[in-house]
């Protein structure tokens, strides 16, 4: 599977996601700068956590109008799979690819630690390397992770199976409305999540919850 | 020209930061506080002299960049 990582001024957590990527696919991502035009044709394209253009008007506004992005609309509306993790969310919904906003935390504080996560929908791209329901543990590192959308948007999301990870037992950490973690977009091919799964991929790392995710990717591209 | 964009959130979006403005208020002892919503201003300075198509070229910014039409209302005032 051949994947890349748009790299913005402000990401972190793009080593992390090169990482997991290589580990689990075996293939080194290509990582493409935000003013690159052109994103090379690959199977994954993910934008990775931090605080793009240090949060400036909002988070992930001024990423999501970047050349880099434009390519990533253009090709997730051809297919392609799209990740966007924590600050690649943020992203994404500021880039209209994916439905409602992330807004700051309901106690206004910085929250990094560990959650639950519930995998709401397996039959996914992103998602059928776990089962349905499966609780899977998953970090969290973010100000604004506050998922919001109105009442006929939620409708959709919930109806149409999309919600594709819920905080699970009591760890909502951020106020979102009905506990929404990762949602999907009309054809589910892109995914957007505040939870980090590629940082639960080695022992080292205290769990390998993550893993499953990229997998799943990995035999979506092999089918 | 100059032109102030007001960016407030929808009524109806949650608004910690307002809520938390609103209790220090409280904390202070000001009384008779109702509510308290933050918002956040951008002033422009803008080669159009025209108001109205400044009021045209602003909002289309808006829309595009400066709010964020799902959580946010925007309101634009040409200050001359």
């Amino acid at each position: 599977m051949r994947s890349a990582v748009v790299l913005f001024p402000g990401s972190n957590r793009d080593h992390d996601m090169v990482k997991a990527l290589h580990s689990v696919t075996g293939v080194e991502p290509t990582v493409v700068w935000h003013q690159d035009a052109t994103i090379p044709d690959v199977d994954l394209i993910v934008l990775p956590g931090g605080f793009s253009y240090g949060d400036y008007l909002r988070c992930g506004a001024i990423a999501a109008r970047s050349p880099a992005m434009l390519d990533v609309a253009r090709k997730a509306k051809a297919g392609v799979r799209v990740l966007g993790v924590c600050n690649g969310f943020q992203i994404l919904t500021e880039a209209g690819l994916l439905p409602g906003a992330l807004m700051r935390n309901a106690h206004l504080r910085f929250v990094c630690k560990e959650v639950k996560l519930e995998v709401t929908n397996n039959d996914t791209d992103f998602t059928r390397a776990y089962s349905k329901g499966e609780v899977i543990r998953c970090p969290v590192a973010h100000h604004d992770g506050n998922y919001f959308a109105d009442p006929e948007t939620l409708a959709r999301l919930e109806g149409e199976g999309r919600v594709a990870f819920r905080y699970a037992e009591g760890t909502n950490p951020n106020g979102s409305i009905n506990d929404i973690a990762g949602i999907l977009n009309e054809t589910g091919n892109v995914l957007g999540m505040m939870p980090h799964p590629e940082n639960l991929i080695e022992a080292l790392h205290g769990g390998l919850d993550g893993r499953g995710l990229f997998e799943s990717v990995a035999t979506s591209v092999a089918a | 020209m100059k032109v102030r964009v007001t960016i407030t959130l929808k009524a109806g979006v949650l608004d910690p930061q307002g809520k938390a403005i609103e209790g220090a208020l409280r904390g202070l002892g000001f009384a008779g506080i109702d509510g308290a919503r933050q918002g956040k201003i951008v002033d422009l300075s803008l080669a159009e002299t025209d108001p109205d198509k400044a009021r045209a070229a602003v909002a289309d910014m808006c829309e595009k960049l400066l709010a964020n039409t799902v959580i946010e209302n925007y309101d634009i005032a040409i200050l001359g």
